[in-house]
């Protein structure tokens, strides 16, 4: 047992060591924009650049509407797929699970010749039209997590009590839907949420090849061009994660929640 | 009867016509984006059925190298990150540690492995580049210069990219293989012990042929996860570095090959390699849950 729990250390403090580094080195870097001292110079640098606003709130409110287009899409499916329609399970699973296997490269590379401007439906031709393709695209990326997530939730409460109690006090499909399953399901609702907040916010190569001005590319674009300010920005970008993970870890209290299927 | 099947017939429809927006998004944003490369990888330019692309795909010897780079650095940043990110796992559910650093490696690990992307590459070449805190202070107190001849690191290579990946790949595994580990019931270390078993001899005929469905399939998960992986590798080597994923990228902004049917045949190469090994991972995962029920 002794033994066990000196290997357990051992382990510990040799992963700590290779987690941590990076992000010290970096927080390092990030304080030695101005010679010979340490400061935040990186920071302010960063904050007062009106690029780094415009691309920070682009890709958030990009990712809000992510998220809302994702619960629309996923919470009346996972329920259909729990109350009504159980022998469809492996299929929607299945396809939720597609984005992990096509890259995300290929589905944007697709999205480029099927909807190009000449195309039936020519979705990157204004740019209205291209903003609501990403946030489309960003929905497919999310796909995996939200549907798992609101699944597991879903399992948690009793579907069909509780909708055949609303349909016996004459609720409508869409009260069922919002004062009934919504509400039971929000905290997984919300974890799926954060997780597609953390990975929609830095997000590169879709936004990057449809060309929008979103923070990723901003990102890729100063880590080219400057030297302190894109060790202030990983720091950022970091704290970010780190607190979509916190909310996760405060609204969803599940487990499932933040695995991967 | 009759009324049965009416209703029967009733209930379907209005089940079936709610899960139309989700079979309609799938079907515009993700199946038919797939499956119009898949058709345009054996087309020629004119629309007609051609095997042309896969030949000259496998013609370029460039091309060839670069997915063999990218299956590199995928497979090694997999495996060490299935080695590294079990061992940590095991640390943590049987290790004897207190519950505060299981819960905070575990909180880490969601944190660690959505850290990807730009900000990843930023903070090792801030660590591990040229003039990166570590590089320095191992050649200022150690004198080891890891960038010198004899040592040939570069961060903007197979090995720098493998070490980097690692950053997202282990917490990953400690994400997927922690619920497996815990799923390894008492009793059958018990058993092992009162038929006379060692240490050695639970592992070997009882743990890992347990997990072994898991540990696997997870080591093909973190594989596609490193293949589609796009933005470290950019930010982090620019286009020096010959991965497919960055060829594919250069094509799609500027036809850099100067045939799009070549580059649709590109991208269903990968399309063909991460189908293969998640493909397994789903068969592997519908075995190991029969065990870890």
């Amino acid at each position: 047992m002794k033994r066990s729990t000196l290997l357990g250390w051992v382990i510990f403090a040799f992963g700590a060591t290779y987690f941590i580094l990076p992000l010290l080195a970096t927080f390092e870097f990030s304080l030695r924009m101005l010679r010979g001292q340490y400061s935040f110079e990186a920071y302010s640098v960063v904050f007062g650049d009106a690029q780094f606003r415009a691309t920070f709130l682009y890709s958030a409110v990009l990712a809000l509407v992510t998220i809302v287009l994702g619960a629309l899409v996923v919470v009346p499916t996972a329920y259909l797929v729990r109350l009504r329609l159980p022998h469809l399970r492996g299929l929607v699973e299945f396809v939720t699970l597609l984005p992990l296997v096509v890259p995300a490269i290929v589905i944007v590379f697709g999205y480029l010749r099927l909807y190009n401007s000449s195309s039936w439906l020519p979705l990157t031709g204004s740019d209205a039209a291209t903003n609501a393709l990403l946030a489309f695209g960003y929905v497919t990326l999310a796909l995996p997590y939200m549907y798992r997530t609101v699944d597991t939730g879903m399992r948690a409460i009793d579907v069909k009590t509780l909708t055949e109690a609303a349909e016996s006090l004459g609720a409508s499909w869409s009260t069922i839907m919002l004062k009934v399953i919504l509400p039971n399901v929000r905290s997984a609702v919300l974890a799926g949420a954060f997780l597609t907040f953390a990975i929609v916010i830095g997000e590169f190569t879709f936004a990057s090849l449809l060309n929008r001005p979103a923070f990723g590319p901003y990102l890729q674009l100063m880590g080219a061009n400057r030297a302190y300010e894109p060790s202030a920005l990983a720091i950022i970008a970091f704290l970010v994660t780190w607190a979509c993970m916190g909310l996760i870890q405060i609204f969803g209290r599940k487990r499932g929640a933040i695995t991967v299927p | 009867m009759t009324k049965g099947r009416l209703s029967l017939g009733s209930l379907l429809s209005p089940a079936m016509l709610g899960m139309l927006p989700f079979f309609v998004f799938a079907l515009l944003f993700l199946i038919l984006p797939t499956c119009i490369l898949m058709v345009g990888a054996f087309q020629d330019q004119a629309g007609n059925f051609t095997l042309d692309n896969l030949a000259k795909l496998l013609n370029q010897p460039q091309l060839l190298a670069s997915y063999w780079i990218s299956i590199k650095v995928s497979l090694a940043s997999a495996i060490g990150g299935a080695l590294f990110g079990f061992l940590i796992a095991y640390a943590i559910v049987q290790g004897g540690l207190p519950a505060w650093v299981r819960s905070s490696v575990l909180t880490f690990s969601g944190v660690a492995s959505n850290f990807a992307g730009v900000p990843l590459a930023f903070a090792f070449l801030a660590t591990f580049g040229r003039v990166g805190l570590v590089t320095v202070l191992l050649r200022d107190w150690f004198g080891v210069n890891i960038y010198s001849h004899d040592i040939g690191f570069n961060l903007l290579s197979f090995s720098g990219l493998t070490l980097t990946y690692l950053y997202f790949q282990i917490p990953l595994m400690v994400l997927i293989i922690v619920p497996a580990l815990e799923g390894l019931k008492r009793e059958w270390r018990e058993a092992s012990q009162i038929l006379g078993g060692t240490n050695f001899h639970y592992w070997r005929y009882v743990a890992l042929p347990v997990l072994w469905p898991s540990i696997l399939g997870a080591t093909l998960l973190l594989f596609a996860n490193s293949f589609g992986a796009v933005a470290t590798a950019y930010a982090l080597t620019g286009s020096s570095l010959n991965i497919v994923t960055i060829q594919l990228y250069a094509q799609i902004r500027g036809d850099v090959l100067h045939d799009p049917n070549l580059g649709f045949a590109l991208a269903f190469g990968m399309i063909l390699i991460t189908c293969l090994s998640n493909g397994a991972y789903i068969w592997l995962r519908g075995r190991s849950e029969r065990w870890l029920r």
